[in-house]
C-alpha cells in the first residue's frame, strides 16, 4: 500500500535517472577520460538501485548494481573505457528502461538480462587486476551520498567553526547480519554519545525497519577524530567495516553560491578554515577521495542549474480532466452568448462578455500548463542516432535545436513515431556511407539537425541532413513504375511536388530494404499521422547536398477557432487556421474550366467547391442565387473556394471526435457541440483541395 | 442440463421494432435517451442517422429499422435511442419503443432457428422464450460491423 503511493514518483524518478544516465553516457563516449563523468553516471545508478530496492524490484536493482560495479571500476581507473564497455552499459540502460516501462505498465519489471549481467560481470572481473580486496574498499565510495539541504549545511558549516568535525560515515554491516536494527540502534547509539548524527541515509525511520541492504550513510559532527570514530564503530558487532570521511563542505558552498549569493561570501570563508582538516581523512578514505574531490565541481554546476525554478509535479490525468472541464465551460459559455444576444439584457451582455475574456486568459494558462518541452520527444534520438549509425557503419553527428520549444501535451503523445520515422529515414537513405561521402568531397561525417521552434500558431519541426537528397529521376521513375502518378502528369510537376511523392502511399526508393527504415510502408503514415494532428509535412532537397523535412504542428488540438457556416439548416466549421478570407460573388463571376467552376480572386484562379454538393445536403427547392458566399481556404500553396449559404459568425469551439464507429469519413475531420447543444460538422480543408 | 447452469440467467433490455421485440444484455446498455435533434453525417452508410450530444460526447446514431432493412416508419413519441457501448464504441441505436428490462434464463435461449432469407438473421445470437414472448437477442458485433 505505501509502496504504491510512491510507485508513481519512483517510475517519474527511475526515467529521469536513466534519461541522466543515457545523455551522460553519451558524453562519456566523446570524453572516454572524463572521470567527471563516469561519476554522474554512478550517482545516478546509485540511486535507481536504492530506490529499486526500496521498491522491491530486485532485477532492476540487480542489474543497476552489476552495472554500477563497473562504473566504480572506471572510476577507480581500474578499467578504461573503450567502445565495447560503453556497449554493454548501453545495453544495460536499454533494459533498465524496459524495465521500467513495464512497471509503470502495471508490470513486475522483470526480464532476462543474463547475458547482459554476464557481459558486465565479465568486464568488471576481466579487467580488474586485484579483484576481491579493492572493490571492497572501493565500493563504499562515500563521494556524495547523502545530499544536504541548507539548513544541514548550515549545522555542518557552523559545527566546524567551532572546531568539529563533520563527517561522512559509512557502515557496512556483515551479509549474515540477522540483527541489522539491532546494529543500526548501537551505531547510532556510540555515534550519539560522542557527537550529533545530522542524517542517516537511508532515514532513521527506514534504518529502524530494516529497510536497507548492508550499508547505510550517516553524517556526524563531533569533536572526536575520525580514528577514533572509525575504531569505535567497529567494535559493533557483525560490523564488517566502517569508512569515515571528512565532509566536504567546499562542495556545498558551491552549491550555495549559486542559492543564495550574500550568504555564499560568509560560506566560502569558513569553507576555507574548514577545508583544514580535510588534509588528514583517515588512511583508508585517502585513496578514494581524490577522485571525489576532482568529480565535485562539475557536480555542482550541473545538479543545482534549476535551483530557482519553483515547480510541483501534477498527475497528467488531472490535467486532461481539468481540459474536459474546461471544454464544457467552453461549450456552455457558447450557449450563454447566444442566449445573451437573444435577450440582449445590457447588464447580462457586459457580464457575459467579460466572463468571456476572463475563460480566455484562462484558457491560456490552461493550455499552456499542459505544453510540454519537445526534449521529451527528443531526447531519445541521441542513442537511437548511435545505435543507427553503428548498425550502418557510418558516421552520424546529431544536432539539436531548440528542444525547449513547448507543445501541447497530446501532439508531443503523438509525435514520436514519426520523428523516429523520419529520422531513421534521414540516416539510412540520406547520409551516405562514409566512402560515398569523400567521393563526393563532403566530410566523412554526416549531420542530421533536429530543429524546433515556434511560428506563429503553429511549431515547427525539422530534420535536415547533409545527405544525398532527393534523386528527382529515381523517384519519377518508380512513382511511374508503381502507378502513383502517371508520365504525363510528371512533366508538369513542381520539384517540390516530386519530392513530396517519397510521402504517398506504397512507395519506397531504397534499393535494398533494410531494416532500418521501413519496407515502402513508412513515411505515408508518417503523413498521415501529421495530418491527423492538423499539422503538415513538406520536404525540401538538393541532390547531393541534403534535404529539409518540415513538419508544422498546430500549438493545440483541443480548442480551435472556426468560422461557423451554414448550408440548408445544416451548420458545418471551419478552421479558422484554413482560412484566408471570405467573399461574396456574383453567379456572373463563376467560370468554367474544365468542367471545373472557378472564380478570379486576386488575380489567382481558385477552383470552386460547392459544400451541398459535396455533402449532399438535402434540398427542399433548388434555389438560383444571384450572390453566393464563398470561404476562400488553402492547404499549403493550393486555394480553393468554399461554396456556403451563409456566415454565421466566427467562434471557439471544443474539437471531439467523432468516435471508433465513425472513421475515415469524408472531408469531415471531427465535430464539435454549438452553444444550443446541438452538433456541427467540422470540415476537413485538407481532403477538399488536391 | 446441469443445476446451475439452470439458475444462471442473463439481464436484457427488451425493445421493438416493426412488431418484434428484441433484446440486447444489460451489460452492453449505457443508457436509454429520448429522441433528440441529430446532426447528419455526410457520406455515411444510410443506416447512421449522424450524431447526437449525448452530454458533452458525440455519438454516433444508427436507426436500427434501417440496419435490419425494414420498413420505414415515422419516428414517434415512443421513439427511443439505446446506447450500447461495446469494446471501445459507443452508438446510439434508434428503435421503436424500449419498455423492458428482464431475467432470462440461460436455459430458455436457443440458438437461432434455421430459417431462410431475411437480413436480420445474420444479426441474431439466440431467440429466448419467456412466459409465450419470443425474445431475439442481438449479436452486437455484426450489427455494428460493416456489412461486407
Amino acid at each position: 500500500m505505501e509502496v504504491n503511493q510512491y510507485l508513481e514518483m519512483f517510475i517519474e524518478e527511475s526515467k529521469e535517472h536513466l534519461q541522466a544516465c543515457s545523455e551522460h553516457l553519451l558524453e562519456l563516449e566523446k570524453n572516454p577520460d572524463d572521470l567527471a563523468i563516469v561519476g554522474e553516471i554512478f550517482r545516478s545508478a546509485h540511486t535507481l538501485k536504492g530506490m529499486s530496492a526500496t521498491m522491491g524490484f530486485e532485477d532492476l536493482a540487480d542489474l543497476t548494481h552489476k552495472m554500477e560495479n563497473v562504473l566504480d571500476a572506471i572510476r577507480n581507473e581500474k578499467i578504461h573505457v573503450t567502445p565495447e564497455i560503453l556497449d554493454v552499459v548501453f545495453e544495460s540502460v536499454d533494459h533498465l528502461e524496459e524495465m521500467v516501462m513495464d512497471i509503470a505498465n502495471g508490470g513486475d519489471g522483470k526480464r532476462d538480462v543474463s547475458s547482459t549481467v554476464a557481459q558486465l560481470k565479465r568486464i568488471e572481473l576481466g579487467e580488474e587486476a586485484i579483484p576481491e580486496v579493492v572493490a571492497t574498499i572501493a565500493a563504499p565510495v562515500v563521494e556524495s551520498v547523502l545530499e544536504y539541504d541548507s539548513f544541514e549545511q548550515t549545522v555542518i558549516t557552523q559545527s566546524a567553526e567551532q572546531g568539529f568535525n563533520a563527517f561522512e560515515i559509512s557502515v557496512t554491516l556483515r551479509e549474515d547480519c540477522l540483527l541489522k536494527a539491532a546494529r543500526v540502534f548501537m551505531v547510532f547509539e556510540i555515534l550519539e554519545k560522542d557527537g550529533d548524527v545530522i542524517k542517516s541515509s537511508p532515514s532513521v525511520e527506514k534504518l529502524e525497519d530494516e529497510q536497507f541492504d548492508q550499508q547505510f550513510y550517516v553524517a556526524f559532527v563531533t569533536k572526536t577524530s575520525a580514528e577514533d570514530m572509525q575504531k569505535k564503530l567497529m567494535k559493533v558487532s557483525e560490523v564488517d567495516e566502517v569508512i569515515v570521511t571528512v565532509i566536504d563542505q567546499r562542495k556545498f558552498s558551491e552549491k550555495e553560491f549559486e542559492a543564495h549569493q550574500e550568504v555564499a561570501a560568509t560560506v566560502t570563508a569558513v569553507a576555507e578554515v574548514a577545508a583544514i582538516p580535510t588534509d588528514t581523512p583517515t588512511a583508508k578514505a585517502e585513496p578514494v577521495a581524490k577522485p571525489v574531490k576532482e568529480a565535485t565541481p562539475a557536480k555542482t554546476d550541473k545538479n543545482h542549474a534549476p535551483v530557482g525554478n519553483k515547480t510541483i509535479r501534477v498527475n497528467i490525468e488531472r490535467l486532461d480532466i481539468l481540459m474536459n472541464l474546461f471544454e464544457e465551460l467552453v461549450i456552455d459559455r457558447g450557449r450563454l452568448q447566444s442566449i445573451s444576444t437573444e435577450v440582449n439584457h445590457g447588464e447580462l451582455n457586459e457580464t457575459v462578455e467579460r466572463m468571456s475574456r476572463v475563460m480566455g486568459d484562462l484558457q491560456t494558462i490552461i493550455l499552456t500548463m499542459r505544453m510540454v518541452p519537445v526534449e521529451t520527444v527528443f531526447n531519445r534520438f541521441p542513442k537511437m542516432i548511435r545505435q543507427l549509425s553503428r548498425d550502418l557503419n557510418k558516421k552520424i553527428n546529431l544536432e539539436i535545436i531548440g528542444a525547449e520549444t513547448e507543445l501541447d501535451r497530446t501532439v508531443i503523445d503523438e509525435i514520436g513515431d514519426p520523428l523516429v520515422h523520419l529520422i531513421r529515414n534521414s540516416v539510412d537513405h540520406g547520409i551516405e556511407n562514409p566512402t560515398a561521402r569523400r567521393a563526393k568531397g563532403k566530410p566523412e561525417e554526416g549531420t542530421v539537425v533536429l530543429r524546433a521552434y515556434h511560428s506563429g500558431n503553429y511549431v515547427f519541426i525539422e530534420i535536415e541532413d547533409d545527405g544525398a537528397g532527393i534523386n528527382r529521376e529515381k523517384v519519377l521513375a518508380k512513382a511511374i513504375s508503381k502507378g502513383i502518378v502517371t508520365q504525363e502528369q510528371s512533366y508538369s510537376m513542381s520539384d517540390k511536388q516530386i519530392n513530396e511523392l517519397i510521402l504517398a502511399s506504397g512507395f519506397s526508393t531504397a534499393d535494398v530494404i533494410s531494416d532500418v527504415s521501413g519496407r515502402g510502408v513508412g513515411l505515408d503514415v508518417v503523413k498521415t499521422t501529421i495530418e491527423s494532428l492538423g499539422g503538415n509535412i513538406s520536404i525540401e532537397s538538393t541532390q547531393d547536398v541534403g534535404s529539409i523535412f518540415s513538419i508544422q504542428l498546430p500549438l493545440t488540438l483541443s480548442i480551435i477557432s472556426v468560422m461557423l457556416v451554414e448550408i440548408e439548416k445544416e451548420i458545418y466549421a471551419i478552421p479558422l487556421s484554413s482560412i484566408i478570407e471570405t467573399s461574396i460573388i456574383r453567379s456572373s463571376e463563376i467560370m468554367n474550366a474544365h468542367n471545373q467552376k472557378v472564380i478570379d480572386f486576386r488575380g489567382k484562379v481558385v477552383p470552386l467547391v460547392f459544400l451541398e454538393e459535396i455533402f449532399e445536403v438535402p434540398r427542399q427547392e433548388h434555389q438560383d442565387e444571384e450572390f453566393h458566399s464563398v470561404v476562400i481556404v488553402r492547404k499549403g500553396e493550393k486555394l480553393a473556394g468554399l461554396v456556403v449559404d451563409s456566415f454565421i459568425g466566427q467562434q471557439e469551439i471544443v474539437l471531439k471526435s467523432l468516435g471508433n464507429y465513425l472513421t475515415n469519413i469524408f472531408a469531415i475531420s471531427g465535430a464539435t457541440i454549438l452553444g444550443n447543444g446541438k452538433v456541427a460538422l467540422i470540415v476537413d480543408c485538407n481532403a477538399l483541395i488536391k | 442440463m446441469t443445476n446451475a447452469v439452470e439458475q444462471e440467467s442473463i439481464k436484457v433490455i427488451v425493445f421493438q421494432l416493426a412488431d418484434k421485440e428484441y433484446a440486447i444484455p444489460v451489460s452492453h446498455v449505457q443508457g436509454i435517451e429520448k429522441l433528440m435533434h441529430i446532426t447528419r453525417v455526410p457520406k455515411t452508410a444510410k443506416y447512421v442517422k449522424g450524431v447526437i450530444n449525448l452530454r458533452g460526447v458525440v455519438t454516433p446514431i444508427v436507426d436500427l429499422r434501417e440496419r435490419f432493412e425494414l420498413p420505414i416508419s415515422e419516428h414517434e413519441e415512443t421513439t427511443r435511442i439505446i446506447i450500447i457501448s461495446l469494446e471501445d464504441m459507443e452508438v446510439g441505436f434508434v428503435v421503436d419503443s424500449a419498455n423492458d428490462v428482464i431475467d432470462i434464463p440461460a436455459s430458455a435461449i436457443e440458438p437461432q432457428p434455421e430459417v431462410v432469407g431475411s437480413l436480420e438473421e445474420e444479426f441474431i445470437s439466440g431467440v429466448a422464450k419467456v412466459e409465450k414472448r419470443l425474445l431475439i437477442l442481438l449479436h452486437l458485433e455484426k450489427v455494428l460491423n460493416p456489412l461486407k
